[in-house]
């Protein structure tokens, strides 16, 4: 990186990909529960089902900075923990293994074999373990396959073998597996092609006649060396193996499946062979022909099964038929297959079985699904197919068999798991209005496509809601005697008066059964000692034994308490007059004052005491809060007690303090905190030191427009502040890393609210909301992004906000699919012949399938208020929108129009079509529908469509052209080829536009109006596959390529100067330089961020935060850039990312430095992701990085979460 | 002369280890066929590429992984006819 660039920037990702490329099942902890790890783009999780909540948690995630490609599960024999293989791009693989203690991956054998990056003949693609874990196999997608043996030494310890080579010459590997062969030397089967012949064979007929086959790869132990033990051709169009059990279990061998259907393999066996079943019904092509794209076999205790999914979601059954001997056992000699259907679920990437009765479902699209089993389809009435229907041999021709989809018979839907993926385009913008800007998306694709409102915050689950007579001012709860569980007491204090609420059975109203003071407004209450309780009001403290006594500490003439805190052992209050009186709890159960009182400077505010510490008598700080805008920590300690030990200055006045000890990440324990809120709705965290009172490490947080309260509570069992200001707060150590975090609640702003626990609630709070006193709960604390989804038709491609209304339109399209014009006119055509049909829902089951047939539409929706698709309009004709905008034409007294991009029988593959037309709608009662005006035909497809000018700016493959509006159609005004290939977005800023090619990054445009010309006068020096670009100023641009890449490019200053002035006779006149426009732009930053951008704004994300570059990728991932501010900033992270780098080296093997710099080297860009894992290091690291950088480990900490907090999330 | 023998066995000893590895005699044809099954391997081999494409195409990811390895093994079609 050189550090001379002036600009340098932060890269962060705030929601980590979501797109699970892989899930692998086992005992990873080496207990009997079973956990899944998924790898999703560089993330590897580990997570646990929780059977009472029929939900599966993450317990661990990390980014092992790489592309996982494969995973793979062993057990070394007469083990009960399995280990992970991680094929990666590291050019390495990589052992590790889950270590529950400490709950990390920890990497145990890293063996190099080849180079690094995803290349064609370095092993990495395919991945296969032998289930006995011996050995290991890891290919490539052509030629190479390395052999490891794996053994373990008198440790116990895994050992690696160097690698066997299996390398064959010209030959693509389709798919790959080992077979299950007991104790007999590892096999490996492979799917492969041998094209050496056709690629010498001028005539085609060789690559015509090339078969594919299945290879079965022996590694010989005794001799230690790997041969090709057996080879037999199979189906041409065979894609996947699954392992078939063997030794005492089954019979071993395969499963090969192909396009309709499915062969069983093995060398010492004949091969039985079954249709896939099609779908029956009044819309489905019976000539369509099906693939498996994904499955898992399950073994029980005696049997197996396989279920294996199609491309429409369908899952069917397979199960292998075995003959028996005379005394009824299995003999592994197999006598054929059976296939039926089982249930339609999404389409999985994976799927997986859990022995506890769960399936897991990691879409490919869209939202992930957990299933119970209800049965296993053993006896229902669906037909079951066997191999007896089909010949073994490939080439033989058979009946193909039907079946009838229908709803979940054998599953159960249990949970969603929210995910973004894919995630085609976001804006970001402020409708709700709230203080925060919220991130609009749309993601999914099929019927699983939906649109979807992201927003900071956790969410809050209200279990009850009741409307009171008043407007209570504060809410407590209270137990009656230290041994409550749950609390028995809700306590409200209104201007004039408290109500005392039972909490039991049912909640009655008991303030005069407590004993409470029922005429004055109370100030705080808490159960004292064994079994007591105070109620403290502005006329003094009442304390209530449980035998009725009352013993009533009256407040000294002329002055009343303003203030109070209390904790089970001591009471503190404030007078008018500023006079602090202090009470501890007395051997006999009753509070005895302190001889002094101390005076404060000005009045008091606020006062914390904080928990007593287990095992103490008492708490030994007291922080008051005056108006003169300070805190002050005296001691409660004996001997120095009301002795002042440190102060803070505050910015306003103090409105809350809470002394409470939390989780503390730098050391690993719990520490003491003092949260302070602020007048002026500022927060403020401070380290207090629990030896010498001292106050360091303040955080700053401004929370909203009013006074700050905070209650300490309960959540997922660690303490935790409640701030509420405008909104509420919670502030809570993050569940991974530890680091202090403040998040919104998806709730609405609360008066005061307080801690409660109940039967029902463990972890409640009870809060009031103006004259509403509301119960809620907080469930869980690992997902901080929550997301309002409103499903779409069709896989969206792009969306644009109306300019006035919070209203989007969204254009989708899906390819393959038929239109519901044909949709309908098939069903009535078998209604008149068969009768009613029943309809599927398609979000689960799919929209009927045709080739060449598009289904496409526009949809309005509203996001806030209805929540809802508010208007349809269908494309007719085959048409598919490609590009939508909404624009403003002077010509039309400045009425706004949408305008989209319509492509007619296109062929995605071969990038052909029909035609290709500009539609024009206007917007109707307020843009919730929409009219047809015209549609003007064009030559090329318009991929890209932006308002400039009052004019319609279109790109359509080389040519930029303007467009107004005519009455009939659009009419040009202005064209110019600015491009090579084909543009595909389009930015503009004064009289600059910012055309990106498919293939050749961004060119700039100057519009000249006097010449009415489009000139080109700067572009790129390198080919960027853009995806998607915004400017950032007038003369830089950031965007995203195909290939995972970041950028910022910016137009030199003299050149952007030269473009704007007048008339533009001088650029308009220069020469081009090397076949391109006559100048070059620079590159300011460059970053691999693994994941596909889709999309690139400029925006704030937080209130007051600085304007920040906000990414989507299409695997669900939101990252943001940050610049930095100073130079010392840069300094600092540099360092601490090149400590990391070598003490914290990635998971996989992957060179982290070569890892950012994939397609060119990173520039000025900080890996902010690295630096967080500082959170996740354990201690002695830590310090020694601290050391090296000469800061404390606090100070680290600090900086880099004040590097997220300022400007997100 | 001991020098250059020692560059050509390198360079045999690459060709055989780096599929794709060109030399002198590289034609049209073979440096075409490399570069399609150089680009579809890095398809597959990157999720995000492949999911995109799936997209697209509004197939599963499983279907448009195994048409490209079908495109891999046809690389850039029949050889010309040499010609001698």
């Amino acid at each position: 990186m050189a550090t001379t660039s002036h600009m340098f920037m932060y890269g962060l990702t705030i929601q980590p990909p979501t797109a699970i490329t892989q899930a692998v099942l086992g005992q990873f902890a080496g207990t009997k529960e079973q956990q899944i790890i998924t790898a999703s783009g560089s993330k590897l999780s580990i997570h646990r089902p929780d059977t009472i909540a029929s939900k599966v948690k993450t317990i661990y995630s990390e980014d092992i900075r790489g592309i996982i490609r494969s995973l793979a599960v062993f057990r070394l024999a007469g083990s009960h923990k399995d280990y992970l293989i991680i094929g990666s791009d590291s050019g390495r693989i990589a052992i590790v293994e889950y270590v529950p203690s400490t709950n990390r991956f920890k990497q145990i054998h890293l063996e190099t074999f080849g180079k690094s990056g995803v290349r064609r003949v370095i092993p990495g693609q395919y991945l296969a373990a032998d289930p006995k874990g011996r050995a290991c196999m890891i290919a490539s997608t052509e030629k190479n396959k390395l052999v490891y043996v794996l053994n373990r030494n008198s440790q116990a310890e895994v050992t690696i073998s160097s690698p066997l080579e299996a390398h064959k010459q010209n030959t693509i590997v389709f798919a790959m597996t080992s077979l299950d062969v007991g104790y007999e030397n590892p096999i490996f089967a492979a799917l492969e092609t041998d094209h050496t012949e056709a690629d010498q064979d001028p005539s085609g007929m060789a690559y015509e006649e090339m078969q594919k086959m299945l290879v079965y790869y022996e590694l010989d132990l005794g001799l230690n060396h790997v041969v090709q033990s057996w080879s037999e051709p199979v189906d041409r169009t065979a894609n996947m193996l699954f392992q078939v059990p063997g030794g005492a279990d089954g019979p071993s061998g395969v499963l090969v499946c192909a396009e309709d259907n499915i062969t069983y393999r093995h060398s010492n066996q004949d091969p039985y062979r079954v249709a896939i079943p099609r779908r029956m019904g009044p819309t489905e092509n019976p000539e369509r022909k099906r693939t498996i794209v994904s499955g898992v076999m399950h073994r029980m205790r005696g049997a197996f099964f396989f279920l294996l999914q199609t491309e429409d979601g369908d899952i069917f059954k397979v199960t292998v038929e075995m003959a028996e001997n005379s005394e009824g056992q299995l003999t592994g000699e197999v006598q054929g297959l059976k296939i039926k259907y089982f249930d339609t679920v999404p389409v999985a990437s994976s799927l997986v079985i859990f022995k506890s009765g769960y399936l897991y479902v990691a879409c490919e699209s869209g939202d992930q699904h957990l299933y119970q089993f209800e049965s296993l389809g053993d006896d229902d009435d669906e037909t079951e197919f066997t191999s007896e229907l089909v010949e073994g041999d490939p080439t033989t021709p058979y009946q193909p068999t039907y079946f009838r989809p229908r709803g979940l018979v054998n599953l159960q839907l249990t949970e969603n798991i929210k995910s973004l993926s894919p995630l085609i385009d976001t804006k970001i913008a402020n409708l709700a209005d709230e203080d925060a800007p919220q991130i609009f998306s749309i993601s999914g694709s099929g019927a699983r496509s939906s649109f979807r409102t992201i927003k900071h915050g956790l969410e809050v689950s209200e279990l009850v809601e009741s409307e009171l007579q008043a407007t209570p001012s504060f809410v407590w709860t209270t137990k009656l005697t230290q041994s409550d569980e749950f609390d028995r007491y809700i306590v409200l204090s209104f201007a004039n008066g408290t109500i005392v609420l039972g909490v039991g059975e049912e909640v009655v109203e008991m303030t005069e059964e407590a004993g409470f003071l029922p005429s004055a407004p109370t100030i705080a209450v808490q159960q004292l000692g064994e079994d007591s309780i105070i109620q403290v009001h502005p006329r003094g403290i009442r304390h209530l034994f449980p035998d009725n006594r009352v013993n009533e500490w009256p407040s000294p003439q002329h002055r009343t308490i303003v203030a109070a805190s209390t904790n089970s052992q001591q009471v503190v209050v404030a007078l008018s007059s500023g006079e602090i009186v202090y009470f501890e709890l007395d051997a006999d159960g009753s509070l005895a004052e302190y001889d002094e009182r101390k005076q404060m400077s000005g009045t008091v505010t606020c006062l914390s005491l904080g928990q007593v510490p287990e095992g103490r008598q008492r708490s030994s700080f007291l922080a008051v809060g005056c108006d003169d805008s300070t805190v002050r920590i005296l001691s409660l300690d004996p001997g120095t007690t009301l002795e002042s030990k440190s102060i803070q200055a505050l910015t306003a006045a103090p409105s809350a303090l809470s002394i409470m000890s939390m989780i503390d990440s730098s050391s690993g324990g719990t520490s003491l905190y003092l949260h302070i809120g602020l007048h002026s709705g500022v927060y403020l965290r401070t380290v207090l030191d629990d030896v010498t009172g001292e106050l360091s490490d303040t955080r700053t947080r401004f929370l909203g427009a009013k006074p700050v309260k905070l209650t300490q509570v309960t959540v997922s069992d660690q303490t935790a502040v409640l701030a509420l200001s405008s909104r509420p707060w919670l502030g809570y150590s993050d569940v991974q890393t530890n680091g202090f975090v403040i998040t919104p609640l998806n709730y609405d702003a609360l008066e005061y609210a307080w801690n409660f626990t109940s039967e029902q609630c463990a972890e409640g709070m009870v809060g009031i909301q103006g004259r509403h006193l509301r119960i809620f709960s907080i469930n869980s604390l690992g997902n901080n992004m929550l997301q309002e989804i409103i499903p779409l038709a069709y896989t969206p491609r792009r969306f644009v906000q109306h300019p006035e209304q919070p209203l989007f339109y969204v254009i989708e399209s899906d390819n393959n699919v038929l239109s519901p014009a044909t949709r309908e006119r098939l069903t009535q055509a078998s209604e008149a012949q068969n009768g009613e049909a029943e309809s599927l829902p398609p979000a689960e089951f799919g929209y009927p399938r045709g080739s060449g047939h598009w289904a496409s539409c526009i949809q309005i929706v509203d996001p806030l208020f209805s929540k809802e698709v508010v208007f349809t309009l269908e494309m007719e004709d085959n048409e598919a929108a490609v590009s939508v905008t909404a624009v403003p034409f002077p010509s039309q007294d400045g009425e706004t129009f949408l305008a989209v991009g319509t492509v007619k029988d296109m062929d995605v593959s071969a990038q052909s079509s029909a035609a290709s037309y500009i539609h024009i709608y206007r917007f109707h009662d307020d843009g919730r529908s929409l009219e047809f005006i015209h549609k003007t035909k064009v030559e090329d497809p318009p991929l890209a469509l932006r308002p400039f000018k009052g004019y319609l700016l279109a790109g359509l493959s080389r040519i930029l052209r303007l467009y107004d509006l005519g009455l009939k159609q659009l009419l040009r005004k202005c064209q110019a080829p600015v491009v090579n290939t084909t543009i595909v977005d389009i930015q503009t800023q004064g009289h600059r536009i910012v055309v990106s090619d498919i293939r050749e990054s961004v060119t700039y445009v100057v519009y000249e109006p006097q010449e009415n010309s489009l000139i080109p006068f700067v572009n790129d020096a390198i080919p960027r596959w853009t995806t998607s670009t915004t400017m950032v100023d007038y003369e830089t641009v950031a965007g995203g390529d195909k290939f995972g890449n970041l950028w910022l490019l910016r137009c030199p200053q003299t050149v952007s100067e030269a473009a704007d002035e007048n008339g533009g006779t001088h650029i308009m006149h220069e020469r081009g330089y090397l076949q391109g426009t006559p100048h070059r732009l620079d590159l300011m930053i460059h970053y691999y961020a693994q994941d596909m951008p889709t999309s690139v704004h400029k925006a704030q994300l937080v209130a007051g935060g600085q304007d920040i570059l906000v990414w989507s990728g299409i695997q669900g991932t939101i990252g943001i850039l940050v610049p930095f501010a100073s130079r010392e900033d840069v300094d600092f992270f540099q360092n601490l990312a090149t400590q990391l780098v070598s003490l914290n080296p990635p998971l996989a093997g992957r060179d982290h430095l070569a890892y950012r710099s994939y397609y060119a080297p990173v520039k000025s860009v900080i890996d902010g992701d690295l630096c967080e894992t500082f959170f996740l290091l354990p201690n002695d690291k830590k310090l020694m990085i601290a050391g090296e950088l000469d800061r404390s480990v606090r100070e680290i900490e600090r900086k880099i979460s004040d590097m997220r907090t300022r400007v997100a999330y | 002369m001991a020098d250059k023998l020692r560059t050509i066995q390198n360079l045999e000893a690459l060709q055989a280890r780096y599929v794709g590895t060109g030399h002198a005699d590289t034609t049209r044809h073979e440096w075409a066929q490399n570069i399609v099954r150089d680009s579809y391997a890095s398809y597959i081999g990157h999720p995000p590429l492949l999911q995109y494409m799936a997209v697209g195409l509004n197939e599963p990811k499983e279907k448009v992984r195994m048409q490209m390895l079908e495109k891999m093994v046809r690389g850039a079609g029949n050889p010309p006819e040499i010609e001698d």
